[in-house]
């Protein structure tokens, strides 16, 4: 059972990978083969880590207030499912809004917490931090400066409600450095990532085929 | 009665949700964590909308003969498919996430492979879109350009043969111009989600209803 699956995986590795010569049936096949597995995959996997144990589960051990208050976002589920019928569609608004409201709520007090007020007191460092050598006060004092500025720099840039000239050209101007080295260290992170999953897959592909 | 009572209901939930986080105590003190609950099962559902979206739309393509037609058909095969051994696995040891379970047999041979594959294979598209956009052609192009080079360079053994001191370069670009950029960003993007949640709590945006 496991040989087969381990040639089911390889052969659907080959079918992807066949999109380098081009656009080919073998890559239509696998690609929506890929589609289908994943959303059934998402559907199991939300209904046994959410639904199941939240709703369910849940409506079954609680008694009292706590079980009956369970009848609320499934009624708001079943709400969603409104959609199916046109001329009832409409009453799908009040789920969405219901989920509206938390992301919302949520985004004013717990990302201000837990997003905002961190990062900025990750921001506000010492500029000058005193290490137990001269050179590793310098490195230090040096990167915290880097931070500082490249943070305060990078928010200039994205401030479009005054023209940027004078202090603020200046000050875009080095956002944009700091911008530009940022993304270009991103991607050559990302393009790296890839290629040691490209390399994963093809030292797969070798053990299968006997040949490592 | 369309538009208002959406509008009241994200009011009180996202006025309830800041009300508890400052008023910490019974009855308001888990009321964060009861709505988060709720959004999980009301996102539940809407997986079975979206499932029911994407079976409408390839038997429509099927039914109709549209170009391709035929991959709808491996595309619900392999819906059902995870589908089925999903449920099945389910019944027969009480959570499909069972090592044994035929779903798991799905999860790791075909979509663990399927996956790693489609990211591997876009190595190839970053680097062949790179190859077209990354031209020295300005000084802040050239930063990006040699800040991913020496990046790339970091991570792989050559780049220490060339010079030994690239990996502890592309470290530090990665742990402070990087860092400052990202968290530029990062900040400018959640002081603009506050204000955004602020006009919906309002009720000043309203686009979410249309």
């Amino acid at each position: 059972m496991n040989l087969l699956g381990t040639w089911i995986a390889a052969g659907l590795t080959v079918a992807i990978l066949s999109f380098l010569y081009r656009d080919n049936p073998f890559y239509k096949f696998a690609e929506h083969l890929f589609v289908g597995v994943s959303a059934g995959y998402w559907v199991i996997y939300i209904w046994a880590f959410d639904v199941k144990p939240m709703l369910i589960d849940e409506f079954l051990r609680q008694a009292g207030v706590e079980k009956w208050l369970l009848i609320i976002p499934a009624v708001f589920g079943v709400m969603m499912l409104m959609r199916w019928v046109p001329r009832t569609a409409w009453i799908s608004r009040w789920p969405i809004s219901f989920t509206v409201g938390i992301a919302a709520g949520l985004a004013l007090t717990a990302q201000v917490q837990g997003y905002i007020i961190p990062q900025i007191q990750a921001t506000l460092l010492p500029l000058v931090s005193i290490g137990k050598t001269t050179s590793e006060t310098i490195a230090r004092s040096f990167n915290n400066i880097m931070i500082f500025v490249g943070v305060v720099c990078a928010l200039l840039f994205f401030y479009f409600s005054r023209e940027h000239k004078g202090a603020l050209k200046v000050g875009s101007k080095v956002g944009i450095i700091f911008l530009m080295i940022g993304f270009g260290a991103s991607f050559g992170y990302t393009v790296m990532a890839r290629i040691s999953l490209l390399i994963g897959r093809l030292t797969f592909l070798l053990q299968v085929f006997g040949l490592r | 009665m369309k538009r208002e009572v959406p509008i009241i209901i994200t009011f009180l939930t996202g006025f309830l949700c800041v009300i508890a986080f400052f008023i910490p105590h019974p009855p308001l003190g888990d009321l964060q964590q009861r709505f988060l609950v709720w959004y999980a099962i009301v996102y539940g559902f809407t997986m079975v909308l979206g499932l029911d979206s994407l079976l409408k739309y390839n038997v429509k393509k099927i039914t109709q003969r549209k170009e391709g037609w035929q991959y709808s058909y491996v595309l619900l095969f392999g819906l059902a498919l995870v589908l089925v051994t999903g449920f099945q696995s389910w019944l027969k040891y009480g959570t499909p996430f069972e090592l044994r379970s035929s779903f798991m047999y799905c999860y790791i041979h075909i979509i663990v492979p399927l996956q790693a594959t489609m990211f591997a294979l876009l190595a190839f598209f970053i680097s062949s879109a790179a190859y077209r956009a990354f031209r020295a052609r300005t000084f802040e192009a050239t930063l990006l350009l040699v800040a991913a080079a020496i990046v790339m360079l970091g991570r792989v053994p050559i780049g220490k043969m060339i010079w030994s001191e690239i990996p502890v370069v592309s470290d530090w670009l990665l742990n402070i111009p990087q860092l400052a950029a990202k968290r530029g960003i990062q900040i400018g993007v959640y002081l603009g989600g506050v204000v955004m949640s602020l006009r919906i709590i309002l009720g000043i945006e309203r686009t979410y209803l249309t």
